[in-house]
């Protein structure tokens, strides 16, 4: 928030087109750096009402960490990016604490932090490494061409999480699948109730069974504390479930065409941070609403306003950034906001760093002949999704 | 160099320990504490642990 700003000036009288995110359209838009040249946030229209889209990486960061901003959905005025401009009811659920507001968010915050700290993540990579191997034998036994979306990228994070919290490997297509639905944006509410009533009955269960066999998994742990209810627990195990997949599929797959691209950048660690900070696969996760009226990069935004601040505008700009649209894992990328800011930022992030280095490392270590099977220009993208990212990706190797 | 952090305010987001392991570490309820405070860490990676932290929970002053 530029506390120095003069009266807020006000909003364009046009609205403008949201999500910019389109096919044969440049990733980020090329309007998320007019954007960040003009005097402010820019007002445009979503199914659920008026929204502000913030881009400069100064005044993302000012909204993610303002205590009169919430990520509340059920407060009037919060954006809603669903075409049906129906409530996600998958932010109904009890226990979905990216949707909450402190003081209730530290509750289930503090309770999992335990779980994901740099240590703890540290102790995981053992079994990250065999996941990624298994995967790439696997791939390598049957043949010399595949999706490696759905041979690897999708496969090692969701085996990972599922793997962490105690959720039989078995059952990962039924859980993908679901997922699928709830990161489309063209699903109906009506599909969107259908998964998540289905994945929070698999884990009600599941849980019951935990009860009786605790095992040693991350849910068994959250029963032995106590502190959730079974509810809760559900609810939890559904988030983690869901955000530890696949938002770091979409990372793996993205960064292997970058990696196959740029190959002068294999085996170097630090295309970790860029690759997040480039990507940004999160963009249009952090949508906010103001609870009081508050001004942000110069505007004031009205109590009941809704607020979405664009993570790859934020990583796009150039004061921060100098020449984002440039791949350079030799720039100190670190201040990213991919992972989001403030209380919300992403819990399960350093697993993703790891997760992202292990399989990059080994992908091309042992497949070195590696190479896109399709026209870089023909790879399928998802611009359907509220996750960046690819639905296919092609490849073979002798 | 003083640094103050505010395990009240930290998220457990593990940045500082990415940024400046010598200086920073996760207890067992994955919250902030300082090691050594004399160790032979730079003030840049002080200053640099605190500006990344998500939830403003380090402080950093000259002494």
């Amino acid at each position: 928030m530029s506390t120095g700003a003069e009266a807020p000036t006000p909003a364009p009288q046009c609205p403008v087109a949201f999500p910019l995110r389109q096919p044969g359209r440049p990733f980020p838009p090329p309007e998320y750096a007019q954007y960040r040249a003009g005097p402010g946030p820019v007002r445009t229209e979503l199914p659920s009402g008026t929204v502000w889209l913030v881009t400069r990486h100064e005044d993302v960061r000012a909204v993610l960490t303002d205590p009169r901003i919430s990520a509340d959905p059920s407060r009037p005025g919060f954006p809603k990016a669903s075409r049906t401009g129906g409530a996600p009811s998958q932010y109904e659920v009890p226990g979905w604490f990216v949707a909450m507001d402190p003081p209730e968010h530290g509750r289930f915050r503090k309770t999992l932090i335990p779980e994901f700290t740099v240590r703890k993540v540290r102790e995981l990579r053992p079994a990250i490494q065999q996941i990624v191997d298994e995967r790439i034998d696997a791939m390598l036994a049957a043949g010399t061409s595949a999706d490696l979306v759905e041979s690897f990228a999708l496969p090692v994070p969701s085996l990972v999480i599922s793997s962490l919290l105690g959720v039989p490997r078995a059952d990962r297509d039924f859980f993908e699948d679901r997922t699928r639905v709830l990161v489309r944006l063209s699903s109906t509410d009506e599909e969107r109730d259908k998964a998540t009533q289905a994945l929070l009955r698999y884990l009600g269960r599941l849980i019951q069974i935990k009860q009786r066999r605790p095992g040693d998994d991350l849910i068994s742990r959250l029963i032995a504390a106590g502190t959730l209810s079974r509810q809760e627990l559900s609810g939890v195990s559904m988030l983690l479930l869901i955000a530890g997949h696949e938002t770091t599929a979409n990372n793996i797959g993205l960064g292997v065409v970058q990696l196959l691209a740029n190959p002068q950048w294999i085996g170097d660690d630090r295309i970790v941070e860029e690759l997040l900070r480039y990507y940004s696969v999160a963009d249009l996760v952090a949508f906010r609403v103001a609870v009081e009226d508050v001004e942000v990069g110069g505007r004031l935004i009205r109590a009941g306003e809704g607020i979405v601040p664009l993570l790859a505008a934020a990583n796009h700009d150039d004061t921060v950034f100098a020449a984002p649209r440039e791949f350079d894992p030799e720039r100190s990328a670190r201040s990213h906001v991919a992972f989001g800011y403030g209380v919300h930022q992403c819990l399960g992030q350093n697993l993703v760093r790891v997760e992202m280095e292990i399989a990059y490392r080994t992908l091309f270590a042992r497949m070195p002949s590696l190479a896109l099977a399709v026209p870089v220009e023909e790879l399928s993208l998802k611009y359907d999704g509220v996750l960046f990212g690819l639905h296919e990706l092609p490849v073979t190797w002798k | 160099m003083r640094i103050t952090v505010d395990t009240g305010r930290c998220v457990g987001a593990g940045q500082c320990v990415l940024t400046a392991p010598d200086l920073f570490d996760q207890d067992d309820d994955g919250l902030v504490t300082v090691l050594d405070p004399t160790a032979g860490v730079s003030a840049g990676a002080a200053r640099e642990a605190a500006a990344l932290c998500p939830s403003g929970a380090i402080s950093v002053a000259a002494d």
